[in-house]
């Protein structure tokens, strides 16, 4: 599909916009909406689409537009800003800290993000509830979230801002956002219902809070 | 090449695929099921045929029940037995996050399908009463727990018969569904995080990690075993009031 745009661009409309990088899936620059579905272009085959018919090739809609393809994408930027970023635990008695494979790899799928956005393009949320947009952050920044707070080494607490600022609880886990990962993130699986499970650990479920009342505290 | 460039008007949606079909289907399923399970539930009746108990009305803790598995409820409870168990298993479904997700998507239509409109207006998602309950999703899954131990107990009874120990069609039947509600409960997301989920690091956690990676495997194929097992019960309870009314004879394999 980006072959095609580019060719269009080179012979027909010299001025049409649009961003392109690594035309191999791994930069995430050329999102677009191919037959109204959120796709990287690039690794969008013509022949894999229906033949006989127009095919159509738009904007991220969840975006403003500045041009033809290109959108303003700072949205998802804003977001991630406002995740506190790795807060390392005390190193050991060695004064190293370390990690073991199993939790490495757990974690490493999260990392495997390639900032394409087109998890929050598709996100009905972002997409079609602009008022809940200062109150959600998206799929893309609870992927960076569990990425951390799944990692055995960190000891930030972002389960407040999860419920609150981030508003994990406006997701209704329809998975559209795993649909149309380009890295086949399981992004509702691995990493919203799990910090929905930690969410529901820390405020909506009573035995736990009760049990923590009895819990030493380090 | 035949291109042409044309700037489009936004339109709000623009998919040329048959969208609609998955979450029609899905509605039309759901909604049979449920129409089925409340039809199968207020029976009150045709739900043993010895020695088969429907698995809807499994267990049957009330005193007036055809065949009793605990007598918990007295001789009072005059309403179908049926009513005192099925909120647990109904519970857990409608609180499990792939139900939830097929639901959300072709009842509510929020959204119907991706990149299509959300039909929801005034959108809230799981933060306001009552859809914030469905984060009480692990206490369905602790409750259903004892349910399966009475359904594999009512597979196990399926052995005996009247003249002895045997295997019919029935037992067959009891002991698929059972199996297959095993692995829709333990593929279960709340499964998962009590399993291990709840850990930052599985160092020094062996157990917990191996549970942890066993439920995440079984977790890839929840919404298969979702549908298979919704199937299933619904066929073990249609078999049982076949046999119960007499218009079907149970084969004996042995």
């Amino acid at each position: 599909m980006l072959d095609a745009v580019r060719e269009v661009q080179a012979t027909q409309a010299g001025d049409l916009a649009v961003r392109w990088n690594c035309k191999a899936g791994k930069c995430g620059s050329c999102s677009a909406e191919v037959n109204g579905i959120p796709r990287l272009m690039c690794m969008t085959r013509l022949d894999g689409l229906p033949t006989g018919e127009p095919v159509t090739v738009g904007p991220m809609r969840s975006f403003p537009l500045i041009r033809d393809l290109v959108t303003d994408v700072s949205f998802n930027y804003e977001k991630a800003a406002g995740i506190p970023s790795f807060q390392p635990v005390p190193a050991g008695a060695d004064g190293k800290r370390r990690m073991y494979q199993e939790d490495v790899e757990r974690i490493q799928e999260f990392h495997r993000c390639i900032e394409c956005f087109l998890c929050q393009n598709t996100c009905h949320v972002v997409r079609d509830h602009a008022d809940l947009r200062p109150h959600y952050s998206g799929p893309r920044s609870f992927v960076r979230i569990a990425a951390l707070e799944m990692h055995p080494l960190d000891a930030g607490d972002r389960l407040p801002l999860l419920k609150d600022g981030a508003g994990i609880g406006l997701c209704n886990v329809t998975k559209c956002c795993t649909e149309v990962c380009p890295e086949q993130i399981r992004i509702t699986d691995n990493a919203i219902i799990p910090l929905k499970e930690r969410v529901a650990d820390r405020y909506y479920d009573p035995i736990a809070a009760f049990l923590r009342c009895f819990k030493r505290t380090p | 090449m035949d291109a042409r460039v044309i700037r489009l008007e936004p339109h709000p949606a623009q998919r040329g695929d048959a969208w609609w079909a998955a979450p029609l289907l899905t509605a039309i399923a759901l909604v049979a099921f449920v129409a089925y399970a409340v039809w199968a539930a207020l029976q009150n009746g045709n739900y043993y045929a010895a020695p088969y108990l429907s698995p809807f009305y499994s267990p049957c803790v009330a005193a007036r029940c055809t065949h009793v598995s605990v007598p918990l409820v007295g001789a009072w409870w005059t309403l179908s037995p049926a009513l005192l168990v099925l909120w647990v298993p109904g519970g857990f479904r409608a609180s499990c996050y792939y139900y939830r997700k097929a639901y959300y998507r072709s009842l509510f239509r929020s959204p119907v399908a991706c990149a299509v409109p959300d039909a929801a207006r005034d959108y809230r998602g799981e933060t306001r009463f009552p859809l914030v309950l469905q984060n009480v999703h692990r206490y369905f899954f602790y409750l259903t727990l004892p349910v399966l131990a009475f359904l594999w107990w009512d597979a196990l009874r399926a052995f005996r018969f009247a003249d002895g120990w045997g295997l019919g069609l029935g037992t067959l039947v009891l002991c698929a569904n059972a199996a297959l509600l095993t692995l829709y409960c333990l593929s279960c997301n709340s499964c998962r995080h009590a399993c291990g989920g709840h850990l930052d690091s599985f160092h020094g956690a062996p157990i917990r990690s191996r549970a942890w990676k066993i439920v995440s495997r079984l977790n890839e194929k929840h919404r298969e075993f979702g549908w298979v097992s919704l199937a299933s019960v619904v066929l073990a309870d249609f078999y049982v009031r076949l046999l119960s009314v007499g218009l079907l004879n149970d084969p004996r394999l042995f």
